[in-house]
């Protein structure tokens, strides 16, 4: 008994480490439910309501995935990673995705050997200051005491920016937002910097928003993505192509109320390949044909998701600008359903 | 009557591996050692399996690249261009910094509170036995929370020393807490090697003086012991003493031309300029770490003193030695020889502790090797083994010069 108790403490040690399980397609089936890495924490990108339900963007994405493969949106465990947690539990296959605002980059993308998948918010680094401070500007900011999540591309940036620009701060490195904004309203820093959605979900949770405004900087892009292990690339597929289905949902004209309809009426071909009432897609990605139908249907397309979740309507107010379909101006650009 | 009986004719059968007493405990022995042996490298070839399966190896040649990072309490000279290998060495330098620190005020404030603890006073007696038994029973890491917490809570802003017209005025001028932390003058030297710039020479110069202060002082003290034992009358070495510490570091400070730059509330109009800070992370894991093992160690002293007999308090009040006099010549020489040893592990648990640094943003190098050098090059596997050596190589270097320490002061046996 004892011995079996050490050797199996010693082989999940020994796995820990990770043992990348190549299909993760078959893994998720098996388990029933997919696991998915997301914030601790963030508002309008994900964070569970006061029901404990978790609610958000980037929580849109993995239940889309959980509708496309397992058919049911809500059979995702969430498991909330910080910026320095993130990539371990990736690699290691304790997270099957992870949908957490994480930057693509190239050594992410080629060194840490993840799959960016896609983009599903393109951001920039921005700088929040109290109003009162009187600043307008971030090359105001010399000498300055600025907080910093740690593990994060911002951590870089920042360095890069001020260094750029010939002046000097003070980082403050902190581990989560939480945290973070705690700092930042004691005054034990004087700005706070992450990315600008990010900055505007957190000034939405404070007492009083209005005392405090983001500067016209934007210091960086910041490409945020879903992304997989590297070697996998059927459940990359799978992956990229439910945000795409989400995002081309929205450009065809296809939403969660009448995507039932579509499906039965169209006469538009790729909205019908797109539902699974034309073509053999859903097979090609080793899915039923309805898997994308599944996905808008329980999440609604990548607009509604963007305006439930982050929208103007909504208290973080984020205006779709970058992040609008490429018809309207934006970058959005799903590559066709053929 | 004996239960055991000599082997018959020396003849060795396996079977006697298992059933023959002498040779039971050997053998389970060795099949233990042979399953560690096993399940480690089991351990090792699966970790080498997965890192191959996941196309990764390990290698330390991100340790030249630039860093890209800033860090906030830089000892030796920093930039976001230096290497992670040079961010390492302002972690370990800001762990040995916060560790030694720790060490010493626990220590103070330990010897201080065990002794205190037997006192014949009740109230003193009953609140060293509270702070024991509060600091001791509360993880550091919350002591560290709450000092972080406090300090960053309750302090004003920088900002509220800023400006020609300051909501609050610097104490003499000169200091000013902020809950960025603390501002205190810094000295520097005009015209010392380096020029205005300065130079590391200097310090080692004043610290060598200090030094060679020490030495000197012992043998004075040495020569006073020499004639009490010849004539019975101790000379009066205190004022000699002091001017062998005092007048070489004065001469040698006042030739470099020391001067104080003081933290200017003017050059800038988020913090602060000039001086020398004292950041609050450094504040809040200093002032935990040394209350936190201060309780621990105030146990140690309280058991050493208790250790020695009470006869030995008798016999020096018999020889007419005031009580303070007992404790520092006779008890405590003699409680030392229990105190040490505990004492040693509880400076490794200091040392070790200090890697709960990141809980409030200190710059230690758990923070920026095992932090942030970790996240943004990925390296998880080659940081953790060089954090590993790290602390085990500082944790057997405090070990051995205690030990040296210890055996000096151990009981001479002759």
């Amino acid at each position: 008994m004892n011995k079996s108790v050490l050797f199996g403490a010693l082989t999940v040690a020994g796995l820990a480490a990770g043992a990348a399980a190549a299909a993760t397609l078959d893994d998720v089936k098996a388990r029933g439910t997919l696991n998915c890495g997301v914030t601790t924490g963030l508002v309008g990108f994900a964070a569970p309501d006061a029901n404990g339900e978790w609610k958000g963007f980037d929580v849109a994405v993995c239940r889309a995935v959980a509708a496309a493969v397992l058919g049911d949106a809500t059979a995702v465990e969430f498991v909330p990673t910080t910026g320095k947690t993130r990539f371990t539990a990736l690699a290691s296959g304790e997270i099957d995705m992870l949908a957490r605002n994480t930057t693509w980059t190239f050594s992410r993308d080629v060194d840490l050997k993840f799959d960016f998948v896609g983009v599903n918010y393109y951001d920039g680094q921005g700088f929040m200051v109290p109003k009162a401070l009187g600043v307008s500007s971030a090359k105001d900011l010399d000498g300055a005491t600025v907080c910093i999540q740690t593990g994060t591309t911002t951590e870089l940036n920042l360095a890069d920016f001020f260094r750029a620009n010939n002046i000097s701060y003070e980082p403050v490195p902190i581990e989560t937002n939480a945290e973070g904004t705690q700092q930042y309203l004691a005054g034990a820093c004087d700005t706070y910097t992450t990315d600008a959605s990010g900055l505007a979900a957190t000034r939405a949770t404070f007492e009083n928003p209005g005392d405090h405004m983001l500067l016209p900087e934007i210091v960086s892009k910041e490409p945020l993505g879903p992304l997989v292990r590297h070697g996998d690339s059927e459940w990359g597929d799978i992956v990229r192509w439910t945000l795409n289905a989400l995002i081309a949902a929205e450009e065809l004209g296809v939403t969660s109320t009448n995507v039932g309809e579509m499906a039965t009426s169209t006469n538009n071909p790729e909205v019908a390949r797109l539902l699974g009432t034309e073509g053999t897609l859903g097979e090609m990605i080793g899915l039923d044909a309805d898997w994308a139908k599944r996905a808008i249907e329980t999440q609604g397309n990548y607009g509604e998701i963007f305006a439930q979740n982050i929208g103007e309507e909504t208290p973080i107010g984020l205006a779709r600008g970058l992040n609008a379909q490429w018809t309207d101006g934006g970058l959005l650009y799903s590559p066709p359903f053929r | 009557m004996s239960t055991t009986t000599d082997p018959q004719g020396g003849t060795f059968r396996l079977s006697m591996l298992l059933n023959d007493s002498r040779y039971r405990s050997l053998t389970l022995q060795a099949i233990a050692a042979i399953m560690l042996a096993a399940s480690i490298a089991y351990m090792i070839s699966n970790l080498l399996a997965n890192l191959a399966a996941q196309d990764l190896n390990i290698s330390f040649e991100f340790l030249g690249s630039p860093a890209g990072y800033d860090i906030n309490q830089t000892l030796i000279d920093y930039s976001s261009q230096s290497s992670n290998l040079r961010a390492a060495f302002v972690g370990i330098i800001n762990t040995l910094l916060v560790a030694v620190l720790a060490c010493i005020t626990a220590t103070i404030l330990g010897v201080f509170a065990g002794v205190l603890r037997l006192s014949n006073n009740w109230l003193v007696r009953k609140l060293m036995s509270f702070y024991v038994e509060i600091f001791r029973n509360i993880p550091v890491l919350i002591w560290i929370i709450i000092i972080f917490t406090i300090v960053t809570a309750v302090l004003p802003g920088a900002r509220a020393y800023l400006g020609e017209d300051p909501e609050r005025n610097m104490l003499a001028g000169m200091f000013a807490f902020t809950n960025r932390g603390v501002y205190v003058p810094a000295p520097f030297f005009t015209t010392g090697f380096g020029g205005e710039e300065g130079s590391g020479l200097n310090w080692l110069l004043v610290i060598g003086v200090l030094i060679a202060s020490f030495f000197a002082t012992r043998f004075v003290t040495a020569g006073a012991d020499k004639k009490q034992a010849e004539t019975g009358i101790r000379p009066n070495t205190l004022y000699l003493n002091l001017a062998i510490w005092i007048v070489p570091v004065a001469i040698v400070l006042f030739i470099l031309g020391l001067s104080w730059d003081l933290p200017d509330p003017l050059a800038n109009r988020f913090n602060l300029r000039g001086g020398l800070q004292i950041g609050a992370p450094l504040i809040a894991l200093w002032l935990a770490l040394s209350v936190y093992t201060g309780a621990f160690i105030a146990e140690n002293v309280r058991a050493g003193i208790q250790a020695v007999s009470r006869g030995q308090t008798e016999a020096a009040s018999a020889l007419g030695l005031r009580p303070n006099r007992t404790m520092s010549l006779v008890i405590l020489p003699q409680a030392l020889r229990v105190i040490i040893p505990p004492l040693i592990s509880q400076y490794l648990n200091i040392t070790k502790n200090s890697s709960l640094a990141i809980a409030v943003g200190y710059a230690d190098i758990t923070a920026t090797l095992g932090g942030i050098t970790l996240n943004q090059t990925g390296r998880a596997i080659e940081c953790v083994l060089l954090l590993m050596l790290f602390y085990l190589t500082i944790s057997l270097l405090i070990s051995a010069f205690m030990n040296v320490y210890n055996n000096s002061m151990k009981l001479k046996e002759r």
